[in-house]
Formats: C-alpha cells, sequence, structure tokens
C-alpha cells in the first residue's frame, strides 16, 4: 500500500477480570478446601513412602534393589539385618509382563468381536457380562486359579516343558510345574483381559462411524475397515488399556499370593515352580515385622508404588500425544 | 404402455432383509462348525489328546483347516477376511472362557453353601471344617458393609469437591490436584494397607474396623475424583454460560445448574467405587485382620470381612472350609452384581 | 387395482408420481445402464421410513434429491449401494438394479457392489492416519485391487476432484492440514480411484463455506461427464445450479415417499405438484 501513510496506534488493553462477590468467594473456598483435603491426604501417603523409605535407601543403597535376601536380625547383633528385593521386583515385572504378553491378543480379539462380529443381542449380553467381570475382585480370580486353572495350567506346563524344553525361558530345573510365575501370570491375565477389554472396546465404538462407513463405501471388507480405521484410531486406547491392565497386574496381590511360590532367588524361568512378586512379599511378611524390617517393607512398597506410577505417567502421556495430533 | 395402478399407502410390501444369510447358507456354516467340532472329539478320542484344552486346540487347527479349503475358491480379499474372522473369533472366545469359567463355578461351588445360616451366622462357636449349616457367615457380611459404607462416607465428599474444584472453581492448584489424583490412583492396594498399619493401626495399636475403612477410602478417593471430574467435565460449556447470561453467580451455577445434571452420573461414580473396594483383600489383611463373631464398634478390634474370610478359609483348605470360601465368593460377587445392576438402573437414564 | 408382483415396473396414473417423464425423456431403450430404484420401501425395526419409490439415474447424470430434514433422502440414497444394511434393524423391500442386475440378489458380494457405486459422506473425513497420496489409493488396498501405476492414479484422481494443483507438491501431508473443502475434494479423489460408475454424494456441502462449495459443484459437474452422480442437498439452489434432474421428497408424518422427478428445469419453474412448487418456493421446509 504505498503512499498511504499508516498509523499504528495501538490501544492500552483494558483489563478484564472476574470479580466473585462473597457468596462466590465462600463457596470457592469450601471447595478448594474440599480439594486440598484430599490432596493433603493422598498426598501424605506419597511423602511418608518417600521419607520412610529414604532411611531404608540410605543405609541400604543400591543393594537393597540389586540384592537377593531377606534375614531379619535376631537383635542380639548375632544375626544381622539384610533385606533386599531383587528377585521380587523381577519376578513382580517376570509375572506382570506373562499376564500382559497372554491377555493383550486376547483383549484385542475380544473387543474387536464385540464391537464388529458379536451379533447385535449377544453383543448386549457379552458387553454387561464383561463390565461385571471387570470388577470381579481379585481374590476370586485366585480362587479360581487355585481350583480350576491350576490342572490346565501344569498340563501345559508339563506340554511346553517337554516341547520347547530347548528355550531357556521354558526349561525348568526340577519337574515341578506347579506355582509358577507361568500359571500365576496366566492367572493375572484372565484377570487383566476384562479390563483391557472393556477399555479397548469403549475406544473401538468411538470411532466415527463415517471413516468405517467410508470403508465399506470404498468396497473394503470388514476387516480392511478394522485394520485401515478402527486400529489406528484406537491405537493410544490400546495402549492406555494395556498399562492400565499391566499396572493392575504388577500391584496384583492376593491372587499372585495364591499362585505363586514365594522364593527368594532370581528367576526367569517361567515353568519353574519358583517366583517372587513385592506385594506379596509385603502381606507375607508384615505380620512377624520388626520396626525396621517394617521400614523395609515401605521401602519395597514405595518402589513398587514407583513402578506402578511410572506405568501410569507413561500410559498418560501416551495418550496424551496421541490425542493431540489428531 | 399399459398402466397398472397401484395403491401406495395401502399395499406395503413385506420387509424384507436381503443381505442377511439365507436359511440355507445358515443351516451349511452350522453344520460346518458342527462338523469340524465333531472331527475335533474323534481326534482328540484317538490321539488321546487331553481335556477341554485339547479339544478346543483341535478344533482350531480343524477349524482353520476348514477355511483353508473354503478358502480356495475366494479371492484375496475374502480369503483374508475369513482367516482374519477365524482368528477373532477363536481369541475371543480364549479371552472369554476364564471369566465365563469363573461365574460357572462360583455359583455351582459356592451353592453348596448358600444357606440362611450363612447369612445370619458367625463362626465363634464353628471350626471352618464342620458341617455347612453350621456357622456362617454374617459377622463378615456386617463387617465388609459396614468399613465400606464408612469409607464411602469419607470419600463422597472429598471426591465431588475435587471434582468440583477440577472442573468449576479450576484454582491455582488444579495442576498439583490432578497429578495427585493421577497418581494416587496407581496405588498397589497392599501399599495403602501399609501405610495404614505403619500409622493408624500401630498408633492405636490395634486392628479395626475404621482402619479398614480408611484404607479402602484411600483407595476409593482417587477413582471417584476421576470419575467424578470426568463426568462433570460431560456437562457442556453451554449449559454454564446460559446460566451466567441469567445473572446467576458462579455458586448458584455449579450447584443448581452443573451438580443436578449429573446427579445420576455422580451416584453411579460412588457406586462403581463401591464396586471396586468391596472385594480388596490385600489392605484388609493389614488394617482390620478377620474376627470370627460380630463386631459393631468400628474402633473394637479385629473386624471380620468378606474377602479376608474367604482368604482365610483358603489358607486352610479342607474340604468344607474350602466350600465355605465358595460361598463366601458366591455373596461377593452377588453384591457386586447388585451395585452393578443400581448403577446401570441409576445412570441408565443419561447413559444409554 | 392390482397389486404389484415383485420385478414388474411401476407405471403410475397418478401423476404426482412422474417417473414416466423421466424415463421417457432421457433413456428410451428398454435395455437401461445406470441405476434404477424399484418401488423401494425402508424400515428401521417396525418403523416404516420410506415409502414406494422408484428412480432412475441414468449415466452421465447428476441428479439433486431434495426435501425436507427427514423425508428418507439419506436412507435412500445408503439403500442405493447397500449401506442401509449396517444398521443392526434395518429392512427394505423393492429392488435396485445396475444395469438391470439386482444388487440385493443373494449371490452378489454387497462389497463389489459399493466398490461400483461409491459413496461421498456430509462431513470431509479423510483417513486420520493416512497422507494424501495414502488416502487416494486407500480404497485400492481396501478392496485389494491389483494396480500397477499409484503414481497416475493419484494424479488422475486428483485432478478429476479439482485438486491436483494445490497439493501435488504436498502429497505426504496428513489429509487434516487441508483445508474443509480441500478435504471434501481430497474424499471425492479417493471414491474415485476405485473407479466407480456411480457416486453418492450425502450432503456433501453443508459443511463447506460457498465458495468451496462452488469448487465441488464444479467438480460435480465435471464428474457427471463420466459417471452418474446423485446427490442430496438440502440447498436448492444448490440443486438447480447442479443437478440435469431433480427428485422432490417429503413425508407427513409417516415414512417419506417421492412427490415427484422430473429434469431440474421443469422441476423448478413448472413442477406439476403444489407442494413441489410450494417447497421449491421456499414456502416450508
Amino acid at each position: 500500500m504505498d503512499g498511504v501513510a499508516k498509523t499504528e496506534i495501538i490501544p492500552v488493553p483494558r483489563e478484564l477480570a472476574v470479580v466473585y462477590n462473597r457468596a462466590d468467594r465462600i463457596f470457592r473456598r469450601i471447595v478448594t478446601s474440599g480439594a486440598l483435603t484430599s490432596l493433603i491426604l493422598l498426598g501424605l501417603i506419597g511423602m511418608f513412602l518417600f521419607v520412610k523409605s529414604a532411611q531404608i535407601f540410605n543405609d541400604r543403597g543400591i543393594s537393597f534393589i540389586t540384592g537377593s535376601n531377606w534375614t531379619a536380625g535376631s537383635g542380639d547383633g548375632v544375626i544381622i539385618d539384610d533385606f533386599s528385593i531383587g528377585p521380587m521386583l523381577t519376578g513382580t515385572i517376570l509375572v506382570a509382563v506373562i499376564a500382559l504378553i497372554i491377555a493383550m491378543p486376547l483383549a484385542i480379539g475380544g473387543a474387536l468381536y464385540l464391537e464388529f462380529y458379536a451379533p447385535f443381542r449377544i453383543r448386549k449380553i457379552l458387553n454387561a457380562l464383561l463390565d461385571l467381570a471387570a470388577a470381579i475382585p481379585s481374590l476370586i480370580f485366585g480362587l479360581w486359579g487355585l481350583a480350576v486353572f491350576t490342572s490346565f495350567g501344569e498340563r501345559w506346563s508339563v506340554l511346553l516343558n517337554s516341547r520347547f524344553g530347548w528355550i531357556p525361558f521354558i526349561k525348568v530345573q526340577n519337574e515341578v510345574f506347579g506355582r509358577s510365575p507361568f500359571i500365576a501370570g496366566c492367572v493375572l491375565a484372565s484377570l487383566i483381559v476384562p479390563i483391557i477389554t472393556s477399555v479397548t472396546r469403549e475406544v473401538f465404538s468411538r470411532t466415527p462411524r463415517d471413516l468405517i462407513d467410508t470403508c465399506y463405501a470404498l468396497g473394503g471388507s470388514r476387516w480392511g475397515a478394522i485394520r485401515t480405521v478402527v486400529l489406528p484410531f484406537g491405537r493410544s486406547g490400546i495402549i492406555g488399556g494395556a498399562m492400565l491392565g499391566l499396572g493392575r497386574a504388577l500391584g496384583e496381590t492376593v491372587a499372585v499370593y495364591l499362585l505363586l511360590n514365594i522364593v527368594f532367588r532370581y528367576n526367569f524361568r517361567i515353568l519353574e515352580s519358583e517366583g517372587g512378586n513385592i506385594a506379596s512379599l509385603i502381606a507375607t511378611k508384615f505380620g512377624e515385622a520388626t520396626e525396621y524390617e517394617l521400614k523395609a517393607l515401605v521401602a519395597a512398597g514405595f518402589v513398587l508404588f514407583i513402578l506402578t506410577l511410572a506405568v501410569n505417567m507413561l500410559a498418560a502421556t501416551i495418550v496424551q500425544k496421541s490425542t493431540v495430533r489428531k | 404402455m399399459s398402466a397398472v395402478v397401484i395403491e401406495t399407502n395401502t399395499a406395503v410390501p413385506v420387509p424384507t432383509t436381503p443381505w442377511k444369510q439365507t436359511r440355507r447358507k445358515q443351516i451349511v456354516s452350522a453344520s460346518t462348525v458342527a462338523l469340524s467340532a465333531l472331527i475335533a472329539v474323534v481326534i482328540v478320542l484317538i490321539t488321546g489328546f487331553a481335556g477341554v484344552d485339547g479339544w478346543a486346540f483341535t478344533f482350531l487347527i480343524v477349524s482353520l483347516l476348514v477355511t483353508a479349503v473354503r478358502a480356495l475358491k475366494a479371492d484375496a480379499k475374502v480369503r483374508k477376511e475369513m482367516f482374519v474372522t477365524v482368528a477373532i473369533f477363536a481369541t475371543a472366545a480364549l479371552a472369554f472362557t476364564p471369566w465365563m469359567s469363573i461365574f460357572a463355578s462360583v455359583v455351582m461351588k459356592g451353592a453348596r453353601g448358600f444357606r440362611p445360616n450363612f447369612f445370619v451366622g458367625d463362626m465363634r462357636t464353628t471350626i471352618p471344617d464342620d458341617e455347612l449349616n453350621l456357622g456362617g457367615a454374617g459377622h463378615a457380611i456386617v463387617g465388609s458393609l459396614m468399613m465400606v459404607l464408612n469409607a464411602t462416607i469419607i470419600t463422597l465428599p472429598l471426591g465431588i469437591l475435587s471434582g468440583v474444584y477440577l472442573t468449576e472453581v479450576r484454582g491455582r492448584l488444579t495442576f498439583l490436584v490432578r497429578f495427585v489424583v493421577q497418581s494416587m490412583s496407581g496405588v498397589p492396594s497392599i501399599v495403602a494397607g501399609l501405610f495404614i498399619y505403619t500409622t493408624f493401626v500401630n498408633y492405636t495399636n490395634s486392628f479395626s474396623g475404621l482402619a479398614g475403612s480408611f484404607a479402602l477410602a484411600i483407595l476409593m478417593l482417587p477413582t471417584v475424583a476421576r470419575t467424578a471430574e470426568e463426568v462433570l467435565k460431560l456437562v457442556p460449556d453451554d449449559l454454564r454460560s446460559a446460566s451466567y447470561a441469567l445473572g446467576a453467580r458462579q455458586w448458584r451455577t455449579s450447584l443448581m445448574v452443573v451438580l443436578p445434571t449429573v446427579r445420576s452420573g455422580l451416584t453411579t461414580a460412588a457406586i462403581l467405587g463401591v464396586a471396586r473396594v468391596i472385594g480388596e483383600t490385600a489392605p484388609l489383611l493389614l488394617t482390620s485382620l478377620s474376627s470370627n463373631s460380630f463386631v459393631f464398634n468400628p474402633l473394637g478390634g479385629p473386624v471380620g470381612s468378606l474377602p479376608t474370610y474367604v482368604f482365610g478359609l483358603l489358607q486352610i483348605g479342607t474340604e468344607n472350609s474350602t466350600n465355605r470360601a465358595w460361598t463366601g465368593a458366591l455373596v461377593l460377587m452377588l453384591l457386586v452384581l447388585a451395585l452393578f445392576t443400581t448403577a446401570r438402573f441409576i445412570g441408565g437414564k443419561d447413559r444409554r | 387395482m392390482k397389486t404389484l408382483k415383485q420385478g414388474e415396473i411401476a407405471m403410475v396414473e397418478n401423476p404426482q408420481i412422474n417417473v414416466v417423464t423421466m424415463v421417457e425423456a432421457h433413456s428410451p431403450q428398454s435395455n437401461f445402464r445406470g441405476l434404477e430404484a424399484k418401488n423401494i420401501h425402508a424400515w428401521f425395526g417396525k418403523h416404516h421410513v420410506l415409502s414406494d419409490v422408484s428412480l432412475r439415474f441414468p449415466e452421465r447424470t447428476v441428479t439433486g434429491l431434495i426435501g425436507p430434514s427427514g423425508c428418507g433422502k439419506s436412507t435412500f440414497i445408503r439403500l442405493l449401494n447397500r449401506m442401509h444394511e449396517f444398521i443392526p434393524s434395518a429392512a427394505m423391500a423393492g429392488q435396485v438394479l445396475k444395469d438391470g442386475e439386482d444388487i440385493y440378489a443373494p449371490e452378489i458380494d454387497a462389497a463389489t457392489v459399493r466398490l461400483k457405486i461409491g459413496m461421498v459422506f456430509q462431513k470431509p473425513n479423510p483417513f486420520p492416519a493416512m497422507n494424501i497420496r495414502e488416502n487416494v489409493l486407500s480404497g485400492i488396498k481396501l478392496a485389494h485391487l491389483k494396480v500397477a501405476d499409484h503414481d497416475s492414479i493419484v494424479e488422475n484422481c486428483l485432478t478429476r476432484a479439482g485438486l491436483w494443483k494445490e497439493v501435488k507438491d504436498r502429497l505426504n501431508a496428513t489429509g487434516g492440514s487441508l483445508s474443509g473443502g480441500q478435504q471434501q475434494r481430497l474424499c471425492i479423489a479417493r471414491s474415485l480411484a476405485v473407479e466407480p460408475n456411480v457416486l453418492l454424494m450425502d450432503e456433501p456441502c453443508s459443511a463447506l463455506d460457498p465458495g468451496s462449495t462452488l469448487r465441488i459443484e464444479e467438480t460435480i459437474k465435471e464428474l457427471a461427464e463420466k459417471i452418474a452422480v446423485v446427490i442430496v442437498t438440502h440447498n436448492m439452489q444448490q440443486a438447480a445450479r447442479v443437478s440435469d434432474f431433480c427428485a422432490f421428497f417429503l413425508t407427513d408424518g409417516g415414512p417419506g415417499y417421492l412427490v415427484e422427478a422430473a429434469p431440474t428445469k421443469i422441476l423448478f419453474t413448472n413442477p406439476s405438484d403444489v407442494r413441489t412448487a410450494d417447497y421449491v418456493q421456499g414456502k416450508f421446509g
């Protein structure tokens, strides 16, 4: 715009502020104090866990994580306290990962079936049952694992061992197959399958209908529509569901307590009848624990808490990232 | 041109669904499945493959073979669709089998001890291996309900206030509150129990129902707060704007417009929170322990509860104690079912 | 009065249902090429939503379907490429013939039908996980078509959809990075890649601004040089601008029905039904 002198006068912006009257301020204060109470209550636990475990970590350093002994001292100094959770930590992760590996394909297949393959009426019934299944207490899974599943699990273990014994993870040293990470993992898998399935199904059902319709309108088959639209769209939900399930599996107590032989030794042979789990460790040891041992248990709980927290945060980040991109 | 007159309004033809499989095709596919199942049975009998699982595995293999034969005629797209369908049916069946089996075994094995005395009796004078018509789990049921009730009383106001804070007030601490609530929902239940054990139980020097309630409250609070936030987020901002445009203050908007809209949603949130903790065992082992008789005082020492009742009987492992445990599991499941049905009934109005 | 048997062509004395005009004027040969709906009814459960619609869509024409909301236009075009059946309780009666062949015959594969009778939806919906190029080619992948030269298909389809010049330098950008109108043209290009003979459009411009709408209308006219286009629209000016024939649907609270079908000029200037006249003059709807 040649020749036109442009004078730029930008006016001073006027302040706009929301002013609350007295009633509003009281309302806000009540609500804030309620939220703060929750914050303090929950924050306190985090703080407490941290402070109590700080002492243990100070005393024992990294060997608390790596060592494989849990010996309570005799008090007179003859036997000294030696607490560490190495095998329990790896055992927790091992069992949870086994559970997740088994559960993921089943959950995705189940969710796809419910959303795209099941006849209308069957779908309704199964959905209601699924919600219920996701709320079955883990104790009942443990009970079922003990009474029903173990016999199947042991038979599969024998088969796996004889057919695939050449794989180092699968080979066993003692031919005793009960209460192994594999069996605990299978039961945990059936525990988290309903949870993951219901999350995944929910996400699948939110796939925009006209995207699916477009796939069909282009001559695609049902599987074509699923692969082109539903799975990419639901990816964040699948990951979120998986992480939720992993979190549950990591922190599970009673089901594992009932189905796993807790042994203080590093073990990665999944069919061997020994394993570890921090939550079960706490449940086993808290009763007769000394003051110091209790602190060690809290520290173990803290490690478990950090582990599940990391998994949760990771899930939240992944889910958020992929939603922002859309 | 021969004109045919039709009555547009009276002669409505019969609705048809030509896309659905015809009866003949249905019979063909049903008999294919049945035949595969039968072949699987024969193979299992001949080769000595064991049990239901062996049969299911064989059935899968046979189905895949049958599909492969049928797919020979089809083009690439249809062939893929066929195999994927078999795979999805198989994984779905495998995914649904465990909890179907759980429902079935809980009902079947739990029914044996499901008698009136189970709901009124306690285990004061009964040893676990006694006949099933002696003793009961009345004390455990009452204990469970009391603890969950107390936990709900503690949690619900706090949870809802946090939700309102996060969506309505949106103060300076929004981020912190959300972060803490989010991270505490990942607290393993045993850790919550351990926390109460090392503080409250050690301080009062006794296990108690109140301690159990506190532990359950810790687990419930994040669930309720998050659900409340989610539910409140669903309220369209237009509704708030409309209220403000009518000259309403924030507190009136929140209390009279926003909260009433989500009343059923919040109720559902509370019920789901209860369903989430009613079967929690681990934290109760560390806080309320268990008891063999009715305890009504929240501070009066160890209290029985359904999960610890079941857990304890399992540890004993004799025949009748296991039977009792199954009945306890059945009652627990029925409680969860009742909670869910209620939630569905209440939430049904605004959910589906 | 004789009730109609399946497959019999309904020639109707009642001048309100003016199939005859259209058929006679534009498709004299008996061996009709194009898409033909015969006595179509539609139901959702017990709910009768569409009653006795017979229409022909000859090749190389644009047919506009107009009428107030809820009169069954969308249901009708979803019936034309077998998308109706995805609603669990849906049912239908009548026939849809493509080049004389019933697309609802038991031996016909629905996916193949949809391949030849494409559809563009109300809201632009490029596949979010794919870039522009992949979006255009998605139909080929979905239908497992064997095509050697992907690049020329991409260029060809985008050109026909009037988008090539704008996007040829950024074929790897996501579909979401385009404007609404561009996205809709991308969706049209996507439908063209599988070479349909008929393209159904369900209010393709209702989510777009006037400028983009005009571009799409140009595209539609160009498409009609090769294929049949059926477009549902709420916008009467659009119907007048773009279509060769027009069909007016209405409902009196019951099932929707066809009031009148005629060449667009006649329908807008000299309709035979008074309700059509009222509607095109904007007296209701």
